[in-house]
């Protein structure tokens, strides 16, 4: 058993969010009737032409300046020639030779708290195929080209993945990208960002690259994890069993978790790629990057790096919350008033209590039902001690399932915690008379008894108590244990 | 009678109202009936849409519109899409496709208030020289129907030749309006690459096909070229520069033209053919131009240049014919393969499957580099060339092809002879050049072409350079004999 080293490089298919399609003006829109969104130039009939959509090249532009990569002066389009019947012209129009966005970087940070920068080799323009359709048809096949002809941007990294963790971590953070650049919806489900991963194993310490496997359209960070882990498995088993890795395409199937051929290098299609001469190459200039360039948001990295330095967040706090711009702009809308001072507090709660809430009812952040308003409304009365942190939990599912601020919550329910010293040590007071043998018990050296008293204390008073202030005066009041 | 009039002499009898565009359309049509069947220039009649257009032009000039095409029949090459017209460029596989728009270059012939009367023969995708590989069976040349009428345009040149219309439209890849011009005895003219959009204009090879105009005369030519040039939103490479008056172009004198001689073009040429270029050159000469020598080194590759990239983009813009949305499908395919091959196998000619296949091949991976791309390089040397020869002088004159039209199916199993026909045609599509051929003379009694090239949108000045020569001429007033 030799000790393997794991090579991963992912080819990321992201669809650009242009309301129409790259080369034609019918909508992009998803879950149309079938074949009501595709034009003459989707159907490729007989003299149409293609003229590209700018908004995909202002797009393209915009990934590449956020992952530092170089803008080409010149970039052209190419024909993929391959037939199939989802593929209309009998070609592809993409990106070859001269690619719109190439060499760019994109640190990641891994589970160990590491960061790692994994290389863009480029990112290129391309039309998405329909789809063919088999389900609810005998003996045919349907054709649905709403798809044909939607922008894609293939991000291609460089094979820099040591794991399947670290292509899942990759992929993570250009999804996260994306979206930040509002370039793209990211919806998986709904195919607008998937990927093939290239996988291959060598033994530690060899240069040589091995044989590579391709495995084709991935659509959740799920599949591609267990998708790379059964490759790097069965191409270690072929190895060890005497074997070679042969060049090939597979395909993962999710019910049975194992991937398949579906074509060897031998049966892969001559593309036959040259430039279209339907379409003039693209020329960028400065000014037009500039202008892409005074659209940039603040990015992931820049987002985590601020919260850390100015909100004092963990390093691991500051990446959660900025990994999608919208929690970010929630977390930033909470802390907005509490004050940095409160930023761990809020951190805490965004991704504690709000998280879960989401999660547990699948719910967007920005359709969350605890608006950051009301949330910032629930914490302040954690800081003003107006209620406990334990109480808290409870408003805010109250919030969560009624609707209501956290002060109507606070108010209607009497939880309005209870900080008049003279009411606690009445309490105090009776709890003591109430039970002489565990007071007895205590001051005789039993300190363990000191939560005893805490918790009859709080549940006399329904919770209500600020914690602090009865820890001291209950100290006071029950003297030492000696 | 009203097929020798002039497009402008039309315009200005419809306008006093001396004829009517109806009485035009059906004089046409009766001719087209006629002399069609002896031609098969024409393969789609729309005699019905034609009244209705006729009708609706005549209703605009008796409101007092005027226009210098309004009401004037033409034909237009079967390449082009013609919204509920058949348009089948001239192929078993679009036989039953029926267009559901119009071409860029149709829609502004029909805003102008032209009025189509039918639909031209053609070789299948324009693919030919001859006119014999039509789906529809060859077109027969006016001047002799034993003889070929050129291609690929060859119905719309006929139809031209026959005055079956005032004017026809037609495309030109590597020579396919000048060649068929020169072997009808009329004048045709291919614009600058990008001049007029390719929008709806069946595809042959992208980077070489340029929509242009059959006509009697450059004087004919100038307002169709006017009508349909200029930039389109629909055609990324149609260019966004203005449209000169061209038809106000036409009264230049040619006093100080400097007109260039090609070597490469004489060098070998036919001696009867030699001396009707010398002919027109002294017609030139006594007109006050000024000839010089010039060299293309490179000019004599365009031949095998254009025979690698031309099937190269037609390997790929024919693969959208699949069987699957439009156009020929076999019957009762077992699989996709056999969709796919039977319907490609039944639906294409031979001469469409030797061109996709060498198209196919120059792409190859392997053979890339040592085709497609050598090609692409002596592409640009050649253009290169045309471009440092037009430093020197303002156009280049020469023969449009090497030899007379020939007899029907003499060629057509030899496509390497084929395929020469267009030696001196090609090299203005290489470099996006634009290039008119008008008649000059007579070899064996058959019409002969006189070569105009000239470097990018001087369009005006290779018409007025034309139309100088057609006032001092009379070789374009010549019918075929029985066509007068």
């Amino acid at each position: 058993m030799s000790d393997w080293e794991v090579v991963i490089g992912l080819e990321i298919h992201a669809q650009l969010a242009t309301r129409s399609k790259i080369f034609s003006s019918a909508a992009t829109a998803y879950g149309a009737p079938p074949n009501t969104q595709a034009s003459l130039v989707d159907l490729a009939y007989p003299g149409t032409l293609p003229v590209l959509n700018a908004e995909a090249v202002r797009m393209a532009v915009k990934f590449g300046l956020a992952v530092g990569a170089t803008i080409a002066p010149r970039s052209v389009f190419a024909r993929k020639n391959y037939f199939y019947p989802d593929l209309p012209k009998g070609y592809q129009i993409s990106q070859y030779e001269l690619p719109v966005v190439a060499r760019g970087t994109l640190s990641v940070m891994l589970d160990d708290g590491v960061t790692k920068t994994i290389g863009i080799t480029r990112a290129h323009l391309e039309e998405d195929a329909g789809k063919s359709l088999h389900e609810g048809l005998a003996h045919a096949s349907g054709i649905d080209l709403n798809r044909a002809g939607t922008p894609l941007l293939e991000i291609v990294s460089e094979p820099d993945m040591r794991s399947a963790k670290e292509a899942v971590a990759y992929m993570k953070k250009i999804h996260t990208l994306v979206r930040y650049l509002e370039i793209c919806d990211g919806n998986m489900q709904e195919g607008s960002f998937r990927c093939d991963a290239n996988v291959s194993v060598r033994p530690r310490g060899q240069e040589k690259l091995g044989t590579r496997a391709e495995i084709k359209n991935l659509n959740s960070f799920r599949f591609v994890e267990k998708a790379i882990n059964f490759e790097i498995a069965r191409q270690i088993d072929v190895i060890d069993g005497g074997g070679k890795v042969v060049q090939e395409t597979r395909l993962y199937d999710s019910d049975k978790d194992e991937t398949r051929s579906m074509r060897s290098k031998e049966e892969a299609n001559d593309y036959r790629y040259f430039p279209d001469p339907d379409l003039l190459p693209v020329y960028i200039d400065e000014g037009f990057i500039a202008t892409v360039r005074s659209t940039l948001p603040e990015l992931p990295d820049e987002k985590a790096a601020r919260f850390a330095r100015e909100l004092g967040l963990s390093v691991y706090d500051a990446g959660v919350l900025s990994a999608s711009r919208e929690l970010g702009a929630y977390f930033e809308a909470v802390v907005a008033e509490l004050g940095a001072a409160n930023a761990k507090l809020a951190a805490n709660w965004v991704m504690g209590e709000l998280s879960s809430a989401l999660n547990r009812d699948n719910v967007e952040i920005t359709a969350s039902r605890v608006s950051p308003t009301a949330l910032r409304g629930l914490l302040a009365r954690i800081v003003d001690a107006t209620i406990s942190g334990k109480i808290a939990k409870d408003v805010f599912e109250a919030m969560w399932t009624e609707g209501k601020a956290a002060d109507d919550i606070i108010e209607a329910k009497g939880l309005k915690q209870i900080t008049d010293s003279g009411a606690i040590e009445g309490v105090i007071d009776a709890i003591m008379a109430a039970n002489p043998k565990q007071l007895a018990d205590y001051r005789s050296g039993k300190d363990k008894l000191f939560g005893f008293f805490v918790g009859q204390v709080m549940k006399a008073t329904g919770g209500k108590a600020n914690p602090g202030q009865l820890n001291d005066l209950l100290k006071a009041k029950l003297g030492s244990s000696s | 009678m009203l097929h020798n009039l002039s497009i402008g002499e039309l315009a200005e009898q419809l306008a006093a109202k001396k004829i009517s565009s109806v009485e035009l359309a059906r004089h046409f049509l009766a001719r087209i009936e006629r002399f069609n069947p002896a031609l098969n220039a024409v393969i789609t009649l729309t005699a019905e849409a034609a009244l209705a257009a006729a009708t609706a032009a005549d209703r605009r000039l008796a409101a007092g519109e005027t226009g210098p095409l309004l009401g004037i029949p033409l034909i237009h090459k079967d390449i082009f899409c013609t919204d509920g017209v058949r348009t089948s460029a001239g192929s078993r596989m679009l036989d039953n496709f029926v267009a559901p728009y119009d071409a860029t270059v149709v829609a502004r012939l029909k805003a102008a208030g032209a009025v189509m009367l039918g639909k031209a023969n053609m070789d299948e995708f324009a693919m030919g020289s001859s006119n014999e590989t039509s789906y529809y069976g060859p077109v027969k040349n006016p001047w002799d129907t034993a003889k070929v009428p050129g291609g690929s345009s060859g119905g719309s040149a006929a139809a031209m030749a026959a005055r079956l219309a005032p004017y026809t439209t037609g495309t030109d890849t590597g020579g396919s309006i000048r060649q068929p011009a020169a072997l009808t005895g009329i004048t045709g003219v291919k614009p600058t690459y990008g001049r007029v959009s390719r929008y709806g204009m069946i595809a042959f090879a992208s980077s070489l096909d340029q929509a242009g105009v059959f006509a009697r005369s450059a004087a004919d030519a100038a307002p169709v070229l006017q009508a349909i040039s200029g930039f389109d939103p629909l055609d990324s490479t149609s260019v966004d520069a203005p449209v000169p008056d061209y038809s106000a172009m036409l009264g230049a004198p040619l006093k100080g033209l400097k007109i260039g001689l090609l070597r490469e073009f004489f060098e070998g040429l036919e001696p009867r053919n030699a001396a009707l270029i010398h002919d027109a050159l002294k017609v030139y000469t006594s007109l006050g131009a000024t000839t010089v020598e010039v060299s293309l080194p490179h000019l004599p590759m365009s031949v095998p240049t254009y025979y690698v990239v031309a099937p190269a983009e037609a390997s790929s813009n024919l693969s959208r014919f699949d069987g699957v949305r439009f156009g020929y499908r076999c019957e009762a395919p077992k699989d996709l393969a056999d969709l796919y091959k039977r319907s490609r196998g039944e639906g294409f000619g031979p001469e469409v499957k030797r061109r996709i296949m060498t198209g196919t091949y120059v792409l190859s991976a392997g053979y890339f580099d040592a085709y497609y791309l050598k090609a692409q390089k002596v592409r640009r040397l050649i253009t290169d060339e045309f471009r440092a020869a037009f430093e020197k002088v303002d156009l280049l004159i020469g023969p449009t092809t090497p030899t007379p039209a020939f007899d029907i199916g003499s060629k057509i199993d030899d496509p390497v002879t084929m395929y020469l026909n267009d030696i001196y045609t090609i090299g203005a599509n290489l470099a996006g050049l634009p290039g008119l051929s008008m008649p000059c003379g007579y070899v064996d009694n058959l019409p002969m072409g006189l070569q105009l090239i000239g470097p990018h949108f001087s369009e005006g000045k290779l018409l007025n350079a034309a139309h100088q020569f057609q006032q001092s001429t009379e070789w374009h007033k010549h019918a075929p004999r029985g066509y007068e």
